[in-house]
């Protein structure tokens, strides 16, 4: 235990030694949040008709956007971007246990720590300066919660499938470029899912993107009634495990190409 | 005449300390303590036309910032510097088209084209005209044997070939005065005969004033007959080679080869530095013995099968000159 | 003069052939921006679909406004981004190099890359403004076409003074520079849409402390036909493209600043 506070605390006081960059990244977030609160403050004046979604919810909804962002998949693990380049992914290969969980497991410590860093102080400042509502109700926090964490299991997911789609290297520039707007987009943090063209909502109801955080966010809200958080996890869970289903398939289908290429 | 006319340079740098530990870390997020290093502490000499110095010193003695000052780059914070009649970094455009440089740890050529390419990129950048740049570049290449390898991009050189071509760039626009910072550094021992044998041509032959710094002492004995030794930013000695050796110390060695092994030689007059085998070096005072007796004199006791008498190396008589000045 | 220009179209000749060498990334790369950039306009689209208007101003106005920032931030960045190596260059003394050639700093450090990619954000701002040119009612006389590129190139100089902005805080700090971006992207972000949307703090310090305004705000409103609601004279918007190329004049004067730093103290 005291050699992982050491590693800990030596991470830390690095991170410390970057002064400029350890205010920076919470500074862009809350210019980022402003700028898109204002945006909504705009179009909201614009009219009389009511909204699928309250303006207040909508601001809270941005601010746990910008809380949040680390935790979503847009991008690809540099690491592995580099093994497949250098082409000692084979290594990973040999280890005993499969690579899509070794690389899950990865995608999930990725996704898991900068998130909790990130966070905290965005949420303070969130709602002690700018308008960021408290969860709706208990229930609602607890809904939240739980949502979170299967969003958390799902944007492992599909960055485990992002990183193994990596091993085409034709696939490697596409894929790191591509998908960062689709997933933006899709999973609500552009424009609450709500807020949509109606045939627009449709189809991003079934896509898996929505679970990353339009849901958890609209059960914060309480635009998600709590009682529906059933449905929430299901999507979730059910994408999660279509997903780990597509990626081991990739991995067997990967692996024989990889051998075949000589690695 | 190109006269390189240096007083009093004096040049300090503010180094920011890291402070220890994780109360150290959240302190320097506020302020920062510094450091004053005196790298320059009063540098005075002059060169004339055509002169080929060597600029040696340990790590740190400021040979680099003394180059970067006459190169135009550094500021320094007190003192005079006159070069070709200008000072080096009031005028840095007009003043770097005279001069050439070549970094010995890093090229001036650029990384991902061919050396040919480079070349003709530098003759634009130095607004030479066609016909004189290209009779000075064959020129180069014939001198420096770059024929072979003028299509390669520059990555995919060898060290001794990239160091061939950084010097013939430097000289592409026939600079009076070239800098070469450490340019043997890493080499093998036939590029550098090569990169030796050229520094001399050009110097001999162009009149190129010539500045070297470089650790290498061979560098020193076989092209330079001026010598200045800058230690803790001061000058120590500037001179020849041979009143550099004589101001440190009169000393000679005597190197012995016996005929047989495991015999014991002495005198009273020399004194033992090492032993390998049956090589034998001595350290002799030739005021207090001549060379000429010595020998006979071992050479009568023991079976002495060959014999050399040599200067000490120079790394130590550096290294004296070094000891003395930190005693002092 | 004329030869510094033959010399920097060398330059990025050769840039842009290496980069032609990898060619698929090059084209995903573009068309990734493409798409990136595109979904932003689309949000913009879906936003207008559901709330019909934005504070009196419609989709093709709010689009020519889009145009006009992302055409010019996508040129500036494609010849001006070269200046994000720079910090790297400081550090590893590489800029030494080029203090021993007979050229300008910023020239050199200007000319060593163009990038070739920032086309797909280009493109679909062209696109874009050239859309919403032919969706609004207005008269295209060759003076308000000629004023639209004026404020074009006012808004590629202003972002051209960021990014060497950026790149002379390398001479005092090799500490990230990320805060840089964030007013360079979240300027563009809100240039998207007219600075008059916005709340009152932000708006001002986007007109007077950043000159964002005279990208596309100002040129805008007189193309439009629209008086600015915080009164600013009609003069003043005419001549801000020329406030750009000012701010780029300052810029360029604080990097010499910085170059005379570095030689001062070697860092």
């Amino acid at each position: 235990m005291t050699a992982y506070t050491a590693i800990v605390s030596a991470r830390f006081r690095m991170l410390l030694q970057y002064r400029a960059a350890a205010m920076a990244g919470v500074v862009t977030q809350v210019f980022w949040g402003l700028i898109r609160v204002m945006i909504f403050e705009a179009f909201y004046r614009s009219t009389t008709a009511s909204q699928p979604m309250e303006l207040m919810d909508v601001i809270t909804y941005v601010w746990l956007g910008q809380a949040f962002l680390a935790m979503i998949p847009w991008n690809t693990d540099p690491e592995i971007r580099q093994m497949v380049r250098t082409g000692t992914v084979a290594y990973e290969m040999l280890k005993p246990v499969g690579l899509y969980n070794l690389w899950y497991a990865r995608a999930l410590a990725t996704r898991t720590a900068p998130t909790l860093l990130r966070s905290i102080p965005i949420f303070v400042l969130g709602m002690l300066f700018f308008g960021m509502k408290a969860p709706e109700s208990m229930v609602s926090t607890v809904g939240f919660a739980a949502a979170m964490a299967g969003a958390i299991i799902l944007s492992a997911a599909i960055s485990t499938v992002l990183n193994i789609s990596l091993m085409w290297t034709i696939s490697a520039e596409g894929v790191g470029r591509l998908v960062p707007a689709m997933v933006i987009l899709f999973s609500g943090l552009a424009i609450p899912i709500p807020l949509f063209p109606d045939w627009a909502q449709k189809v991003l109801h079934v896509l898996p993107f929505a679970g990353l955080s339009d849901y958890p966010f609209r059960l914060y809200v309480g635009q998600i009634p709590p009682e529906n958080l059933w449905m929430v996890l299901a999507h979730q869970i059910g994408w999660t495990i279509l997903l780990a289903f597509l990626g081991k398939y990739m991995v067997s289908r990967g692996i024989k190409r990889m051998t075949v290429q000589g690695g | 005449m190109s006269r390189i006319t240096v007083e009093n340079l004096v040049k300090t740098f503010r180094v920011a300390e890291r402070q220890p530990g994780m109360w150290g870390a959240l302190k320097g997020v506020a302020s920062r303590k510094h450091r004053v290093i005196r790298a320059l502490d009063g540098i005075s000499f002059t060169l004339d036309a055509g002169e080929l110095v060597g600029y040696i010193g340990p790590n740190g003695a400021g040979k680099s910032t003394t180059v970067k000052i006459l190169s135009g780059i550094l500021v320094p914070d007190s003192g005079r510097v006159e070069i070709l009649g200008k000072v080096p970094w009031k005028d840095r455009i007009r003043y770097v088209s005279c001069i050439g440089v070549v970094f010995g740890q890093r090229t001036q050529l650029w990384w991902d084209l061919p050396v040919i390419e480079s070349f003709d990129l530098l003759k634009d950048i130095y607004r030479v005209p066609d016909a004189a740049h290209v009779k000075t570049r064959d020129e180069l290449i014939d001198l420096l044997n770059l024929k072979g390898f003028l299509d390669t991009p520059v990555r995919q050189l060898s060290l001794g070939q990239r160091m061939r071509c950084d010097l013939a760039a430097s000289l592409l626009h026939e600079p009076e005065i070239l800098f070469l910072d450490e340019p043997t550094i890493g080499l093998d021992a036939v590029s550098k005969l090569a990169v030796r044998d050229f520094i001399r041509k050009v110097n001999r032959e162009k009149e190129v004033t010539v500045i070297l710094t470089t650790h290498d002492m061979d560098d020193i004995e076989t092209l330079c007959n001026r010598v200045m030794v800058i230690g803790n930013g001061r000058i120590l000695s500037d001179g020849t080679l041979g009143d550099l050796r004589k101001r440190v110390t009169g000393e000679r060695r005597l190197i012995v080869q016996l005929a047989e092994d495991g015999m014991d030689v002495e005198d009273k007059d020399a004194e033992l530095v090492r032993r390998e085998g049956n090589r034998i070096e001595f350290r002799f005072d030739p005021d207090r013995i001549p060379a000429a007796t010595l020998i006979s004199r071992l050479a009568s006791k023991y079976p002495v099968r060959d014999l050399f008498v040599e200067n000490p190396p120079i790394e130590e008589i550096i290294a004296e000159l070094y000891n003395d000045l930190g005693s002092a | 003069m004329a030869d510094s220009l033959k010399l920097y179209f060398r330059y990025i000749g050769i840039s842009i052939r290496g980069q032609m060498q990898y060619k698929a990334s090059f084209v995903m790369s573009a068309v990734g921006q493409l798409l990136l950039t595109f979904v932003e306009f689309l949000t913009i689209w879906a936003l207008f679909d559901r709330f019909g208007s934005l504070r009196g101003w419609t989709l093709p106005e709010v689009a020519f406004f889009y145009g006009i920032v992302h055409t010019a931030f996508s040129f500036a960045e494609g010849v001006v981004r070269g200046f994000d190596v720079f910090p790297a260059m400081v550090k590893s003394g590489d800029f030494d190099r080029m203090l021993v050639r007979p050229r300008g700093t910023l020239f050199q450090v200007a000319s060593q890359e163009v990038q070739m990619m920032r086309i797909g954000r280009f493109i679909q701002g062209v696109a874009i403004l050239v859309w919403s040119a032919s969706a609004l009612d207005v008269d295209w006389t060759a003076y308000k076409i000629l004023f639209t590129l004026g404020a074009i190139m006012g808004g590629i100089f202003i972002f051209s003074g960021f990014f060497v902005l950026q790149a002379t805080l390398a001479f005092w700090t090799i500490e990230s520079l990320e805060i840089v971006n964030t007013v360079t992207y979240g300027g563009v972000e809100s240039a998207q849409f007219p600075l008059s949307i916005y709340r009152d703090w932000f708006r001002k310090f986007f007109t007077y402390v950043i000159p964002l305004a005279c990208v596309n705000y100002f040129p805008a409103l007189l193309i439009l036909g629209k008086e600015d609601p915080f009164g600013t004279s009609k003069v003043v918007m005419l001549l801000s493209p020329l406030l750009g190329f000012i701010f780029f004049f300052v810029c360029s004067k604080i990097w010499q600043f910085g170059v005379r730093r570095y030689t001062s103290t070697g860092s």
